[in-house]
This record gives C-alpha cells, sequence and structure tokens, in this order.
C-alpha cells in the first residue's frame, strides 16, 4: 500500500469538487439516495476523519461501499477514490473493532477463499449436499439466514458443481506460436468454475500462444486488497510475482484478479526489494479479453446462433477500463448477437466479498439488475468475473428465471471449436 | 440541539419511519453543502420523505415548532439554494423518483421532484422525445432542483428554459397544504413559483412537456486563434439570421482542463473553442450547417470540425459538459461564476475580465452559452493559500460589476441563492427587493421556508415592507421610463 503522507492524503481528497457527478453511478446511492452512502458523501466523511471526527458512525458507511470504482469512471476531475477507499478500509481494519460475530466471519471468509486447498476441501461436502434434497429444505426453513446471513448467502450463492479436472502445466500453441503466456488459474475461478479455466486455455492455445499454467500458484491477492487487509494483499503479491515473473506475459480471466495484480506497483511502492518486480509483473498482467483482442483473430470463427447479453464486469470496465475488447470478441463470432443491458455501470452486487459480508444491500442490487438483464430477453449471460455470474444468475433464480451463464472465453471457445450453441445453454 | 429540533427528530420519525430521519452529527455533515462548496451549514435535521403526504406532514410539523426549513434535491446547485440551516431542518427529494406518467399523444410526463433530469429523457427516448432542459449536471440534477433555479442548460438559447417545459406543479405550501399550480385561468402563480429557489414552497409532483427529438442533429467544433475572433463568429451566426440549438464557447484554459479530465481531443493549440449545433428538419439544417462552417472560416476558424456521428458528437460535448468539475484538475480550488451580458459586449467584455485577471494575478477560465451572453468564467485559487480565496472572491464579484455595467445581469441560470443576494442592490433598488418581498411573504408570511436566500436583508416573520410612495427611483434619476 502506497504509504501517505497527510498532505497526500489532503491534497486526494481536495481534489472532489463536490459536483456530484459520481452520484447517479454509485450503487448504494441508487439503492437509498442518501448522501453518506454515496462516493461524494464518503470523501466528505474521510475529510471529516482527517479533522478529528470519530470514526465508529463512518464505518458502516465504507463498509456499505461496495469499490466497483463506478464513481472512477464518473468523475470529471479525476478524484483517485479507488486510493482513498483502499486506504480508509485499512484504517477500519487497523482500528476499528468489530463485534465477535462479524470478526469470527471475517475470518473464516478470509481464510477460506484465497486458498485452493481449503476451496477444494470445501467441495467434496458441497457437492453432496446438492446433490442432496437438503437445499431446498434449508432454503424453505430460513435457518440459514437466522443463524448468519453471510452464511445464508454463500448456500444461495454457491454454484452447481460438477467435476474438476486439473489443467496441464503447458498447453501447446496450436499452429504457429505467436506468443508465451502465463495463466493465473485463480481461486474461487479455478475451484468453482473449472470449465472456464480449460476454455482459456483452449481458446488462447487456438489463437497460437504456448499456455504456461504454473501448479504452485496462489491467491492474486484481490480479496485482501480490496477488504482493507494490507499486509495479507502483500504476502499474496509477493508469491505471485515470483511464480509469474518468467513469463511475457500474465494473462487472467478474472476481472477482480486482473484489476488487483495491475494495481501490484502501488501495493508494494514501499517495498524496495519489491517496489521494481512488482510494477514489471503489474506491467505485463493482460485481461483475458484485452489480451485476445489484441492479439487479433486467427483462428476460424465457427457460428454460434445465440443471442447473449453481455455484463461488464466493474473491475473490468471501471478498474481496468475494459469495455469494447471482449464486445469485440463477441462480434467477431458469426450469428451471435448482442443485447447491452441497461444501466451498464451499476454494480450487480457482487463486489468481492460483499454479497457476503452485505448480503441484503448486494441481493437488492442482484435483483435490480436481474431485472435490466431479463429486460434484454437473451438467453445467455456473458460476464468475465465469477462472482458476477454467480449472484446475477442467483438473483434470477430468485425472480423464477433460469439463464445460461458463461465467461466470455467459453463462448470463444464454443466458437472456435465449433460447439455451437448446444455448448453453452 | 435545541428542543424544538428534538421534538421534531422525534415526529418525523414517527411520520416517516426511523430509516428518513438522519440526526448524528457526523452524517448530517455530509450535507453541508451542494455544489458550492464555498458556504457550509450543516443541518439541525435531515428527512428523506417518499411522498407528498410526508413533505406536507414535516412542512406542517416545521410550522408547528417555528423551524425553518430548506428542500434539497441532488444537491448539484452552483449558488447555495438549498445551503441547510443549522437550526433547521434539510428536507430531501432524493427518495421521490418515481416518473409517475408518461403520456405520449400530450407529450407530457408526470414525475417526482427528486427524479434525474436525464432520466426523464431516457424514459421518453424510445417514444422519440425528450426534456429539453439540460444544465451540465442532467446526468444527476433533480427535475425539482430544476423548478427551484429554473434551470437552462446549453440548449435554452433555442428551447428555453425550465420555466418554459413544466406545465403544472403540485406544490406543498408553507402552510402545509397540497395545491396545484399552472391549471386554469388567473394569475400565473406557476411562473412566479419556477425559479423562485426554494423560497415559495417545496414541489412534489411535476408536469413537464416532452420535446420531439428532432430530425436531425448536427454539430461541429470550430478552433479560433483568441476569443474575439470566436466571438466575431457568434455574432455573425445570429446576425444571419441562424438559430442554432447551442452555440458554447470554452477558452484556453478551459479547454486544457476538459483536456486533461477527460480527452476531448479539442484542437492543439486553440485560444478559443466553439461548439455549434443545429437541429430540425433534414434540409434546414443542411443548408444552415454550410452556412455556419462558413461564418466560422471566414471569422478565422483554422479547423472545423464535424461530429460524424453520436460518439463523435458525445466526445465534443464531453469536453464542455466536464469543464466545471475538470477545472479541478488544474487548479485546487475555483468559484464557478454565472453572469449575463447582451451578445454584442462579449468581446469588449473578455477584454476587460483579462485585464482584471492580469491586475490581480487571479487566473479565471472562460466557458460560456456565447448564444444568448451567458458567462461562466472559473475563478481559480489555491485554498491552501493565505487570503486567495478572498482575492478570487474579488475578482469574481468585480466580473458580475462588469455584467451590470453592460446592462446585463447577476445570474443567467445558477440562481441567487445565498451566494449572490448581496449583489442583488447592484441590479435592484430598495423599492424593488421589497416588491419582491411581498410576493415572498404572500406564499410565506413566517418566513420559514428556506430563509436567507435570495434577498440581501433577510426580514423576519410579519415583517411585511411598507407600499411605496413617490416615483420609482429609477425613474427619478431619468435611467428608466414608465409606461
Amino acid at each position: 500500500m502506497v504509504a501517505e503522507t497527510p498532505r497526500d492524503r489532503q491534497n486526494l481528497l481536495g481534489d472532489c469538487v463536490h459536483c456530484g457527478f459520481c452520484l447517479p453511478t454509485c450503487p448504494t446511492y441508487v439503492l437509498w439516495g442518501e448522501e453518506m452512502d454515496s462516493p461524494r458523501g464518503r470523501i466528505h466523511l474521510m475529510a471529516q476523519r482527517e479533522e478529528g471526527a470519530p470514526l465508529a458512525p463512518m464505518v458502516q458507511h465504507f463498509d456499505q461501499c461496495l469499490g466497483c470504482m463506478a464513481c472512477v469512471t464518473a468523475c470529471p476531475s479525476g478524484v483517485q477514490y479507488d486510493r482513498l477507499i483502499e486506504t480508509t478500509r485499512a484504517e477500519v481494519e487497523d482500528e476499528h473493532p468489530r463485534p465477535l460475530r462479524e470478526r469470527v466471519l471475517r475470518e473464516a471468509v478470509f481464510r477460506l477463499f484465497p486458498y485452493r486447498r481449503r476451496l477444494r476441501a470445501v467441495r467434496g461436502p458441497l457437492r453432496l449436499y446438492q446433490r442432496s434434497g437438503l437445499p431446498a429444505l434449508v432454503r424453505r426453513s430460513g435457518v440459514l439466514e437466522r443463524i448468519s446471513p453471510t452464511l445464508a448467502a454463500m448456500e444461495r450463492l454457491a454454484p452447481p458443481l460438477g467435476p474438476a479436472p486439473r489443467l496441464p502445466e503447458r498447453v501447446a500453441a496450436r499452429g504457429g506460436r505467436r506468443a508465451t503466456v502465463g495463466m493465473l488459474t485463480g481461486c474461487v475461478q479455478g475451484e468453482f468454475f473449472p470449465g472456464v479455466n480449460a476454455a482459456t486455455a483452449r481458446v488462447l492455445a487456438l489463437e497460437g500462444c504456448d499456455v504456461v499454467i504454473p501448479r504452485d500458484q496462489g491467491c492474486c491477492g484481490a480479496l485482501s486488497l480490496h477488504s482493507g487487509r494490507a499486509e495479507e494483499a502483500a504476502a499474496f503479491a509477493r508469491a505471485t510475482i515470483e511464480t509469474f515473473e518468467s513469463v511475457d506475459v500474465v494473462v487472467v480471466n478474472a476481472a477482480g484478479c486482473g484489476s488487483s495484480m495491475k494495481e501490484y506497483a502501488d501495493v508494494l511502492a514501499d517495498d524496495p526489494a519489491w517496489a521494481r518486480r512488482a510494477a514489471a509483473v503489474a506491467a505485463k498482467t493482460r485481461d483475458f479479453a484485452e489480451f485476445v483482442d489484441e492479439l487479433g483473430p486467427r483462428a476460424e470463427r465457427h457460428p454460434v446462433p445465440a443471442t447473449v447479453a453481455y455484463h461488464d464486469a466493474c473491475h473490468l470496465s471501471h478498474a481496468q477500463r475494459i469495455r469494447s475488447q471482449p464486445r469485440r470478441l463477441l462480434a467477431g463470432i458469426p450469428e451471435l448477437t448482442v443485447r447491452e443491458i441497461a444501466d451498464p455501470d451499476v454494480c450487480c452486487g457482487s463486489a468481492g466479498t460483499y454479497n457476503l459480508f452485505q448480503p441484503e444491500a448486494a441481493a437488492q442490487l442482484g435483483d435490480r439488475k436481474a431485472g435490466t438483464v431479463r429486460a434484454t430477453g437473451a438467453e445467455l449471460l456473458v460476464a468475465a468475473n465469477p462472482g458476477c455470474s454467480l449472484q446475477i444468475a442467483t438473483a434470477l433464480r430468485r425472480q423464477g428465471t433460469d439463464i445460461a451463464v458463461a465467461h466470455t472465453a467459453q463462448v470463444l471457445d464454443a466458437s472456435l471449436r465449433g460447439l455451437g450453441r448446444a455448448a453453452l445453454l | 440541539m435545541s428542543t424544538s429540533l428534538d421534538r421534531l427528530a422525534a415526529r418525523c420519525a414517527a411520520l416517516l419511519g426511523p430509516d428518513a430521519v438522519i440526526g448524528d452529527p457526523v452524517r448530517l455533515r455530509t450535507y453541508e453543502c451542494d455544489g458550492l462548496t464555498t458556504h457550509r451549514a450543516a443541518p439541525g435535521l435531515v428527512v428523506l420523505p417518499e411522498s407528498a403526504d410526508q413533505v406536507a406532514a414535516v412542512v406542517r410539523a416545521c410550522a408547528a415548532e417555528g423551524v425553518p426549513y430548506v428542500a434539497r434535491g441532488s444537491g448539484t446547485g452552483l449558488s447555495g439554494g438549498a445551503l441547510p440551516r443549522t437550526d433547521g431542518v434539510l428536507i430531501v427529494t432524493s427518495r421521490m423518483r418515481r416518473i409517475l406518467e408518461i403520456d405520449i399523444p400530450n407529450q407530457r410526463a408526470v414525475v417526482e421532484p427528486g427524479v434525474i433530469n436525464l432520466d426523464v429523457s431516457k424514459a421518453v427516448r424510445p417514444h422519440g422525445y425528450y426534456f429539453a432542459p439540460d444544465p451540465s449536471s442532467q446526468q444527476i440534477c433533480s427535475v425539482g432542483g430544476n423548478v427551484a433555479e429554473n434551470s437552462g442548460g446549453a440548449h435554452c438559447l433555442k428551447y428555453g428554459f425550465t420555466a418554459h417545459h413544466v406545465t403544472a406543479c403540485e406544490v406543498v405550501t408553507p402552510d402545509g397544504e397540497i395545491v396545484k399550480l399552472g391549471e386554469g385561468p388567473g394569475y400565473d402563480l406557476l411562473g412566479v413559483f419556477v425559479g423562485a429557489e426554494g423560497t415559495l414552497g417545496i414541489t412534489t409532483k411535476i408536469t413537464v412537456r416532452l420535446t420531439r427529438v428532432p430530425e436531425t442533429v448536427r454539430t461541429l467544433l470550430a478552433a479560433f486563434d483568441s476569443i474575439e475572433s470566436g466571438g466575431t463568429a457568434v455574432s455573425a451566426i445570429i446576425g444571419a439570421g441562424v438559430v442554432p440549438a447551442a452555440i458554447e464557447m470554452m477558452d484556453a484554459l478551459a479547454i486544457e482542463a476538459a483536456e486533461a479530465a477527460v480527452g476531448c481531443g479539442y484542437p492543439a493549440g486553440a485560444g478559443a473553442v466553439l461548439i455549434v449545433e443545429l437541429d430540425g428538419p433534414d434540409g434546414e439544417v443542411a443548408h444552415q450547417f454550410d452556412q455556419v462552417e462558413r461564418l466560422c472560416r471566414d471569422a478565422g476558424a483554422f479547423e472545423v470540425r464535424v461530429a460524424a456521428d453520436d460518439a463523435e458528437r458525445a466526445l465534443i460535448w464531453t469536453g464542455r459538459k466536464s469543464a466545471f468539475a475538470a477545472v479541478g484538475r488544474i487548479s485546487p480550488a475555483y468559484l464557478v461564476q454565472d453572469g449575463v451580458i447582451p451578445r454584442t459586449a462579449l468581446p469588449g467584455v473578455l477584454a476587460r475580465i483579462d485585464a482584471l485577471s492580469a491586475a490581480s494575478g487571479v487566473r479565471v477560465a472562460n466557458v460560456f452559452h456565447a448564444g444568448d451572453g451567458n458567462l461562466h468564467p472559473l475563478v481559480l485559487f489555491d485554498d491552501a493559500e493565505e487570503g486567495a480565496a478572498e482575492r478570487a472572491e474579488e475578482v469574481s464579484g468585480a466580473i458580475l460589476d462588469l455584467c451590470v455595467e453592460h446592462g446585463g445581469s447577476i445570474t443567467g441560470e445558477h440562481g441567487v441563492g445565498v451566494d449572490k443576494a448581496r449583489y442583488m442592490p447592484r441590479m435592484f433598488t430598495a423599492e424593488d427587493l421589497d416588491t419582491m418581498q411581498m410576493v415572498r411573504c404572500g406564499f410565506d408570511p413566517t418566513g420559514l421556508c428556506n430563509p436567507g436566500k435570495v434577498f440581501p436583508t433577510p426580514r423576519l416573520c410579519g415583517e411585511v415592507p411598507g407600499v411605496r410612495k413617490g416615483p420609482h427611483p429609477l425613474v427619478a434619476e431619468g435611467k428608466a421610463e414608465l409606461f
């Protein structure tokens, strides 16, 4: 984390001219219409904090921020809200004693999700549970909701699990080799969406890349970084840097992971032994769509006659400013119709751990997004972040609509391999 | 906190529910200012009503306690019109955001005051209509706020202000009654209400006129070496009888800011850019557009860019619409001024502003609705520097003097609010102001509704100004005639 002098912080806060252009894109302002749950209001709270106002009444409002960074896109004054909220969250974690119940849940989440082996250990029992008649019973009884809304949210959001085949450590390019790339498999992506990683590797290989998939890779640190756990994030970052230093490009198919890896230079700026290495890895990190679009199409695209809605994951569109590339990739597939979702800037409520810690707000946002997705009439939802897909599919199910979900990589994979629509729907 | 506010807090929580009342000092302070941050006052209480009945109930409760109240929409105003009272209640309409009715055959829509300006257009766009007033903050400012401030925007040159697009308002009067203004014969009370800056009551339902989306819109960006040649082009265009949908001008400093903020790609090295937009039937627009392009070149434009599609048009406008906030990129702080001059006085007044800037060392960026002579000088300063704010304030005030001196006005569209109340006597005599006070007292005899705004010397309850006797001072001085 970049250490900020008080003057730096004052300057960052002073960039905000209170124009309010951020309000309509802020999910919590859209929900509640309250100043202190808007970016402008939160910045005002941070400024009050600098003047010595008590932190306790503010914490709720900082916690309720999704970190979607839609405000950063909307801001004409260039306010670096991303930096402001990250340091504020770290301050909250340092200084604000949370109630025991909340502490236990947070620890549980942060000790589970960033660790693939632990996630894998959960897979087995979860699959058994999903195949039993228990889920219906549990949801009807509301027992989890009473124990903890976070647990209930986890139960609702867990994707239906199938087998998870292991990826090889190296996938050779088809045709002439155009690049050698490393691939981050991600924690949740790897364990809960193994199909996305397999599709990513195949598309990269079919487009002429040697794909290196280091087996000993760990968490990139995104969850920790976006939750104010600065030390933990730095440790994950160092390990990930070591793993990927030797490849030319690191391709990341999860928006949240990609955006945090692109921030590595900031994360380790104060660590002289790591600052340059961090900057180097950050500079060669590419989102999957960004990279494949940059590479240009070589493999033949076969028709996929389907109507899809493309969802902008916040950590792709706002944090990485990647909007046109995935749309271009989808548009390049014959017979595929891409529909736009209304209010694309507003977050679906997934936002990393948000749907676990703020289940109520997350569900309201999920419902809004589900409504706009349904209005497109699409049969398949395409998104580049596992959290978003889970969140929107769950909200749609709540409304009685089932929609198929796929990652951009899976749609491309279906097209490149000529599998047609059946592979996706 | 005074006891009457405590009682009000409890009463409002009972009326609106506890979620709709904010009383904690830290949270209250986030409401201490709107888009104008130089004036700050944390409200005594914030309430977030969801219906006209709730607004009326809060107003009645305030009246019963003798507590002042202020209405606020999205908090984007630039004259401090929604500046709260520390001893009062802030009634925020951000949860009253339903579009109640869209009546395309009659070209109107009924909306709640918290509905965002641009959301009205988004909702009716599929039918081929839009809501014409387009202040630069249209993506967030509320229709209720537009009504209070009679907001304009870049396109009001051709389409007029909010007043021309509102046909009726449901209003909660200061005695807590819900009335409808704007229907039937009689005095044009709606005309009095729109633009009254929230001093005559709170609107809770607005019937807006919808405008048909023009058949063709064409936009060009012309770059000039200097403001003077840009001004010449403006005069030439208007003089030729063309009524553009908008003519906007920005000077070099404003261009620099916009470029830094949104990368709008305006021509490098321009001393001024002019954005001209024409809309209407195909044939007319095509003919006049060629004429405008020629007039720009004749006036010395070194580059003329024509937007080829909606995306290019949006890019041209992005630079202009983000200009105010974008100035935050080139200056730690700034004041947005709003004044009006006759179009023909433009070059002269701009030269005087330049001289003011040079003499004081205070930088001034200029953005204006050139078509109707509405200037928006942005006065830049560093708030960390001792005395800089005062110097900026001085330059800003001197610019208004220039406007009045040239027969213009101290505000074109931002309103008087709290910021310009002290300048009102530069435009109006005490008698004029008294007459306005009498209108105000007709609506709000106890003076609880947004007090301290518009008028330089707020009067207390019941202190109705006396009737003027003898000739009007301006007539006596030979400056005006009575017809």
